[in-house]
């Protein structure tokens, strides 16, 4: 069972006091412009289908023997799991 | 919806290949025109497999172009829409690829599809303009634990035991993506104040602060509740978050 936590007026008035004078931002949001994935999404291709290559008969994509290989790989380090972008320890 | 005699052998034909040519189906060349309905199939379900490549853009990437249709129209023909407006379709497509065994590699891959459609949903959610930021400074102190919040309709907050947002990001906005530690946890917050969908990481316990807010408790239980998760919650930094990210529509005190 968990213990009941009560947070008082006073603390949150106090932490509400703070947060008005807080200048950096405090939940990380994107910094950057969108790039390619996002890119064409509010132009007029977006729901709309290509009919090039879609008025075919057959369009057989049972047979999974597929893997993933797209950009998953990419994001692997060498390690298989520690970023690059860190500075190391030490 | 009714359906006349008819429309359920049509589209159980269109989903499953082995099945003749419905009946009364015909052209004005040939009265069983198995060509022409092959062609029509065929559209209907690459169609959908597009709109899910529209609303999936980041795990279309993480597998590659021929792994994602051949996952997508494997949905797609279990998963017809039950709706006629397209941008609803595919919700549930994240769920699917949590138990799609050929992707089994990438365990982050349904919480990085669940941003993506989280992305979507708040691109498509209905307008609405968020308090200005000084209408917290006004909040009188001694009820602040009583006040409530109403989100903007575009919220979508995210937990995932993955660096959803890391690997969103560089699949978003990078041409060649950078390495990422895959061992870390990330919590999303996806909203769109004004016209351009914000992403932004949240701190420890800050997802169930905003989801109990969201649900309407008041701030102080959601305050305790937070803490009760996350021993290092840090309200100011929170509210701070909440403030600066115009999510609030409505401030009930």
């Amino acid at each position: 069972m968990k213990k009941s936590t009560v947070v008082s007026a006073l603390s949150i008035a106090g932490a509400l006091a703070t947060a008005l004078s807080f200048s950096a931002p405090a939940f990380a949001a994107d910094e950057k412009c969108y790039g390619i994935a996002k890119a064409g999404q509010n132009d007029c291709k977006a729901g709309a289908h290509d009919c090039k290559g879609m008025s075919t008969v057959d369009f057989d994509g049972a047979s999974f023997k597929l893997v993933p290989a797209g950009t998953c790989e990419a994001m692997m380090t060498p390690d298989g799991k520690k970023g690059m972008l860190k500075p190391m320890e030490g | 919806m009714t359906t006349q005699p008819g429309q359920n052998d049509f589209a159980a034909a269109l989903i499953d290949r082995a099945l003749p040519v419905p009946d009364g189906v015909t052209s004005w060349t040939q009265p069983l025109p198995a060509r022409r309905f092959g062609v029509y199939r065929n559209n209907v379900s690459g169609a959908l497999v597009e709109a899910l490549a529209v609303r999936y853009p980041v795990v279309k990437r993480l597998v590659g172009e021929e792994f994602f249709r051949a996952m997508a129209r494997d949905y797609a023909l279990h998963n017809l829409p039950r709706s006629p407006v397209l941008i609803y379709y595919g919700a549930d497509f994240p769920d699917f690829i949590a138990g799609f065994e050929p992707a089994g590699a990438l365990p982050y891959l349904a919480d990085v599809a669940r941003l993506d459609s989280a992305h979507w949903e708040s691109y498509h959610a209905k307008d609405a303009i968020a308090v200005p930021q000084g209408a917290f400074a006004s909040l009188a102190p001694a009820t602040l634990a009583n006040v409530a919040f109403e989100f903007l309709p575009s919220v979508r907050i995210l937990s995932s035991p993955h660096p959803i947002v890391a690997i969103w990001r560089t699949n978003t906005e990078d041409a060649a993506v950078q390495p990422v530690d895959l061992t870390l946890a990330e919590d999303a917050l996806v909203a769109r104040p004004e016209m351009a969908v914000e992403v932004r990481t949240l701190p420890a316990g800050a997802a169930v602060f905003l989801s109990a807010l969201r649900d309407g408790r008041p701030l102080g239980e959601a305050a305790a509740t937070a803490l009760q998760t996350a021993a290092n919650f840090n309200l100011s930094q929170n509210l701070a978050g909440l403030i600066a990210a115009r999510i609030t529509a409505r401030i009930i005190p």
